[in-house]
């Protein structure tokens, strides 16, 4: 046990973040689970530790996709399952009644088609910038510094707040005569309605998600530069590396596994980019800023006559893609963690 | 002053300035104006009255109409600044306003009645704390119930989301098993579902299982969090496996080797995902709503949100109660993210 | 950890004590707010309560979203509270409790409300599930000051829509607002101008036949109004689909002449103008078939699941009568539904003369209403026109489609809708 008690040493005491009464708890707990372990082998604590997980993610978030899934192939317009039609695939028929897929005005539904393409740019651009601001953020938190917790806090706060919130102060600052405006008119320029020019619209809608979400990944990468072993840094030092490089060959590398996390989850969320949008700008002006989660949610809950079947069919087509994407990062990752390893 | 100069100027390692120091400290400029910017301002407004918080262009200190008692009248009158013919300016009450024109009244001469256009006056406005819109919510509603409830729901479903996306993440990251990147691949392509979406075949399995209008159905569909459980075991991938090979060698139980070496050294995303999981749960909205429907049951935000009406929502209660909201998370993050700092910053190993 | 469990404990002692002190019948009304009226009903129930110390009324005070969104699976699942403040009264009439075995007088009570009970029930029915909490009537609030300040006279009885929009240009243009004419975005809202112009909205066989002459008409003139300026165009062009999107701050901050919206801003706009300048509600301007704006409004009814539908009728039945609906309406700044009150007149408690003026001119515009306008509200396919109208002219004025294309698609959106819900 001479390993366990020396980082137990080291590592920050977590008596505080976990209670005692907790560690009591998890200490109790070692007999039965050793009892497990001996009925199960060491090859089965895999499973055993993934059960509480798994059973809670299965009632609550597989088994409502799989009732979703089966909404998809119904049509009509009762809530509960048993009173709908089943049309099989006729909502995705009508998703994909198109004339040119770049061209959503030649779609059936083409506001659905708009928000495919709004969507794709938005996520381009909008996760990229995201994750190099989030990078940059916690490269720079993570020096040493005076009221490095102030610091922290002022690129977390925002994340504190609602959607809704969010979306509203940006509306003030950017409205006709909102805060933006009175001071360019004060400098003598003309104003601009900045939600009512369709470029101007998207940048600011990629603009207050990535000031709403910085903080978010910031964190998750802060906590990652932070599990990079010190004396890495100090040999990169005495070796007389540059900083450039010792980010190249040290930092970025370590920091991988986190920025992956980064990476998926902004990818992720920028998908479904609903609330501070929605409040933002409203999809508007027109459809510029129609954004897929939006279609989804006007579709199936918004509209007086709900049409659950075509917004879940929706919601399917848009999973079915995400997980594609998400699978293919997971393999490149996994292929470069097991080279990384050797 | 040499205090100041010290703390701006100093750097890492000590020696001259680097580029990259100048750009750190651009960086946080920019983001204390940009990022702090708006929330001291969310702050200041949550103390406006809706008259001052509807306006154009918005001020940025709440700003009332200066009001003076004047003898002969029985409430105090508005202050006008007037623009007089010869260009000098006076502070007069205002007393009314008859069409296009306001009758007001100086302060030190209540008798005489001066008449005066109204594009004329300007009115004569002063600081003041519209305190009404954080008193009034909190007498109308039973506030310390929501609040107790919220506690209630944040710290049940962070201790669970802890314990159990820890246990499913040692699982995913140090075990090899068969399917593992299956269940990986399931728990993230879930993530991809937004909550929204399946509100409805969500609130049929609460439904079923008895868990309508009680806090647990609130608790439970969130505990399983694909985010920790990713995040998690991405950053346990970066403890080396030789500490847990030793441990078993010490004839350590896997238990064992799950909490008291993989979890300690896990602490700066165990702090994360705490931070993460407090303010998803106290902030969490949409679920809460379609779950609870009696107020003895509602959380801080749902009770909040009964300003969102059809045709008008009271925004200047919103933004008090938002901020009332906030400030226990806030305080939570402060204390929390002294606990990200580095975890296996001198193991020795490489 | 020991803390927690105290305030577990805590929480468990307060459920148990409050269920304690239930041994009346508990009676609870899921309501939403826009200004003060819940403050309003607590008092009424307050008062109601002292009577009727055999009922225990609560109120669950909730967002119009948990309305909008929840109730409806609610319901469905044969759940809800008992009684309900609801906006979609007729799509939803099925799971609405019957009250006329119930009620004491169904028989003043079907007299007071008569004219909006068909708002509730499925067409046919002559059910009595509720009553209107409040009309609301879409119509033109004017800034008065500004017209004053322009020497323009504000139209009259009898203005076109050519004739209001001319006057809101010139008043604009003189006294250097921006905006002349505002109008909500909103399908409700523009279907009253629609009508006025002649469209007929429901075809012969009952299935709507939204474009036509008279709903060309309009939007037309939407279109046209701003290309030439008259309407800005980040209010319809500034949102996408069916989203509404007001022009409240715009008109309290007096950037607006005229702003076509309706009786439910008065509150808060006496609220938030104060003494800035005077403004008023207009009357209806015309078009060559009618004068008329577009009625609504929320219900307060019973709903089918209660478990005490005999307690539930004594509480509607107390909140309907005159004297509350009265008192309701003064305190509320609402328009009432109740014929009785509505004709001797109400004495809106307001200071602000302002706001007298425009609701008595928004009173009698509900009473002027054109009867398809009037029919709308209780039309199965309103919501899929309204919906259609405005997520399509907003294209237009954003400059995504052009009108002969987004008539094509209303159409086409229309015919969906209701190909769907018959299913």
């Amino acid at each position: 046990m001479s390993i366990v008690s020396e980082t137990r040493g080291q590592a920050p005491s977590l008596s505080i973040v976990l209670a005692a009464p907790l560690r009591l708890v998890m200490g109790a707990l070692n007999a039965p689970m050793s009892f497990v372990q001996r009925r199960f082998g060491l090859g089965g604590m895999g499973a055993v530790f993934l059960a509480p997980n798994m059973l809670i993610f299965g009632v609550f978030v597989l088994i409502p996709v799989a009732i979703n899934l089966a909404y998809s192939f119904t049509g009509g317009m009762a809530i509960f399952f048993g009173e709908r039609h089943v049309v099989g695939f006729e909502q995705y028929r009508t998703l994909f009644a198109c004339g040119d897929y770049t061209q959503p005005a030649t779609c059936r539904e083409d506001a659905f088609w708009q928000s495919i393409h709004n969507t794709i740019f938005f996520v381009l651009v909008q996760v990229t910038v995201l994750v190099l601001a989030a990078l940059g953020t916690a490269l720079v938190l993570n020096r040493e510094m005076r009221s490095r917790g102030f610091w922290r806090a002022v690129f977390f706060f925002p994340v504190l707040l609602s959607p809704v919130v969010v979306g509203l102060i940006w509306k003030w600052i950017l409205q006709r005569d909102g805060l933006l405006n009175a001071v360019l008119v004060d400098y003598g320029f003309d104003r601009t309605l900045w939600l009512a020019e369709r470029n101007w619209a998207m940048f600011w809608a990629i603009f207050v998600s990535v000031w709403a979400h910085l903080g978010f990944y910031a964190l998750i990468l802060l906590a990652g530069l932070q599990a990079i072993p010190r004396d890495l840094y100090e040999a990169a030092m005495m070796d007389g590396t540059g900083r450039l490089r010792t980010f190249w060959r040290i930092t970025l590398p370590l920091l991988w596994p986190n920025l992956l996390v980064v990476i998926t989850l902004a990818l992720i969320r920028a998908v479904q980019i609903f609330d501070e949008a929605y409040v933002l700008t409203g999809g508007g002006p027109g459809t510029s800023t129609l954004f897929i989660t939006q279609y989804i949610y006007e579709t199936g809950f918004a509209h007086v006559l709900r049409n659950l079947g075509l917004a879940s069919a929706a919601s399917i087509l848009m999973g079915v893609v995400l997980v594609g994407l998400t699978l293919l990062q997971l393999m490149a990752s996994n292929r470069r963690n097991r080279e990384g390893n050797r | 002053m040499s205090a100041v100069s010290t703390f701006l100027l100093r750097r890492r390692g000590g020696k001259g300035w680097h580029w990259t120091d100048v750009l750190a400290y651009v960086w946080l400029g920019l983001g204390l104006f940009l990022m702090f910017g708006p929330i001291l301002w969310l702050a200041l407004s949550s103390f406006k009255t809706p008259a001052n918080l509807s306006e154009f262009p918005p001020t940025f200190l709440p700003l009332d109409t200066r009001m003076a008692a004047v003898s002969g009248y029985e409430k105090p009158l508005p202050l006008y600044r007037v623009k007089q013919d010869d260009g000098s300016e006076r502070v007069l009450a205002q007393v009314r306003r008859v069409g296009l024109t306001a009758q007001l009244v100086d302060p030190a001469d209540p008798q005489t009645i001066i008449r005066v256009p109204i594009d004329k006056r300007i009115p004569e406005r002063e600081v003041r704390l519209a305190t009404g819109n954080y008193t009034e919510p909190l007498q109308q509603f039973n506030f310390l119930r929501y609040f107790q409830n919220s506690i209630f729901v944040t710290v049940m479903a962070t201790i669970i989301t802890l314990i159990v996306n820890s246990m499913a993440a040692f699982a995913l990251s140090k075990y090899e098993f068969k399917g593992r990147t299956a269940v990986l691949g399931i728990i993230l392509a879930t993530l991809m579902v937004p909550l929204s979406v399946i509100v409805v075949p969500l609130y049929l399995v609460v439904n079923e299982l008895q868990l309508f209008d009680t806090l647990w159905g609130v608790i439970l569909p969130t505990v399983a969090t694909p985010t920790g459980v990713f995040l998690l075991r991405q950053y346990m991938l970066t403890i080396p496996d030789e500490l847990i090979d030793a441990a078993r060698m010490d004839k350590a139980s896997e238990w064992q080797i799950y909490w008291r070496i993989v979890l300690p050294l896990a602490a700066p995303a165990l702090a994360v995902l705490a931070i993460f999981s407090i303010m998803w749960r106290w902030n969490d909205f949409l679920w809460p709503l379609i779950v609870l429907s009696r107020k003895e049951q509602y959380t801080l935000q749902v009770g909040l949100n009964a300003f969102s009406g059809e045709l008008n929502v009271q925004w200047h209660y919103v933004l008090a109660m938002t901020v009332i909201s906030i400030l226990p998370v806030a305080a939570i993050f402060l204390f929390l993210q002294r606990y990200i700092t580095s975890g296996i910053a001198n193991t020795g190993l490489k | 950890m020991k803390g927690f469990k105290k305030l577990t404990l805590g929480a468990l002692a307060l459920t148990l004590s409050a269920s304690a002190s239930l041994a009346a019948t508990e009676v609870r009304i899921m309501w939403y707010s826009d200004g003060n009226e819940g403050e309003v009903l607590q008092d009424i129930v307050k008062r109601f309560e002292t009577q009727n110390p055999d009922i225990k009324v609560v109120i669950d005070n909730v967002a119009f979203g948990v309305i909008k969104d929840q109730l409806p699976v609610q319901l469905e699942a044969g759940r809800g509270p008992d009684i309900v403040r609801v906006v979609e009264l007729k799509s939803q009439a099925k799971h609405w409790l019957d009250l006329r075995a119930h009620l004491k007088d169904a028989a003043t009570f079907e007299k007071s409300f008569s004219s909006t009970l068909d708002w509730m029930r499925d067409d046919g029915s002559n059910a009595l599930p509720g009553f209107m909490t409040q009309l609301t009537i879409t119509g033109p609030l004017v800034n008065t000051t500004l017209f004053e300040q322009a020497g323009v006279p504000v139209p009259g009885d009898k203005a076109t829509w050519d004739e209001w929009a001319a006057a809101a240009r010139k008043v604009a243009q003189n006294q250097k607002v921006p905006i002349a004419l505002a109008f909500d975005r909103s399908g409700h809202r523009f279907m009253g101008p629609a009508i006025s112009m002649g469209a007929k909205v429901i075809g012969p066989d009952g299935k709507p036949a939204l474009v036509d002459e008279g709903f060309k008409a309009m939007a037309q003139r939407i279109a046209d109004w701003h290309k030439d300026g008259t309407m800005p165009r980040e209010i319809w062009g500034g949102v996408a689909g069916t989203t509404y999107k007001g022009a409240n701050d715009e008109f309290v901050n007096g950037q607006v002449a005229v702003y076509f919206s309706g009786s439910w801003q008065v509150a808060q706009f006496s609220q938030k103008i104060g003494d800035k300048f005077d403004w008023s509600a207009g009357s209806e301007p015309c078009g060559p078939a009618a004068c008329t704006g577009m009625p609504g409004g929320a219900g307060l009814v019973a709903v089918k699941y209660s478990q005490h539908p005999k307690e539930v009728a004594r509480v509607m039945e107390y909140l309907a009568s005159e004297p509350v609906v009265r008192e309701f309406s003064e305190r509320t700044l609402f328009l009432p539904a109740h014929q009785g009150v509505a004709a001797k007149g109400v004495d809106f408690k307001s200071k602000d003369p302002n706001v007298k003026k425009s609701l008595d001119t928004f009173l009698k515009a509900t009473q002027s209403a054109s009867p398809l306008a009037l029919k709308m509200q209780s039309y199965k396919w309103s919501g899929a026109i309204y919906a259609a109208a405005i997520s399509r002219l907003g294209q237009v004025v954003s400059g995504e489609a052009q009108l002969a294309d987004a008539y094509v698609r209303i159409e086409e959106d229309i015919k969906q809708k209701v190909a769907e819900a018959s299913r």
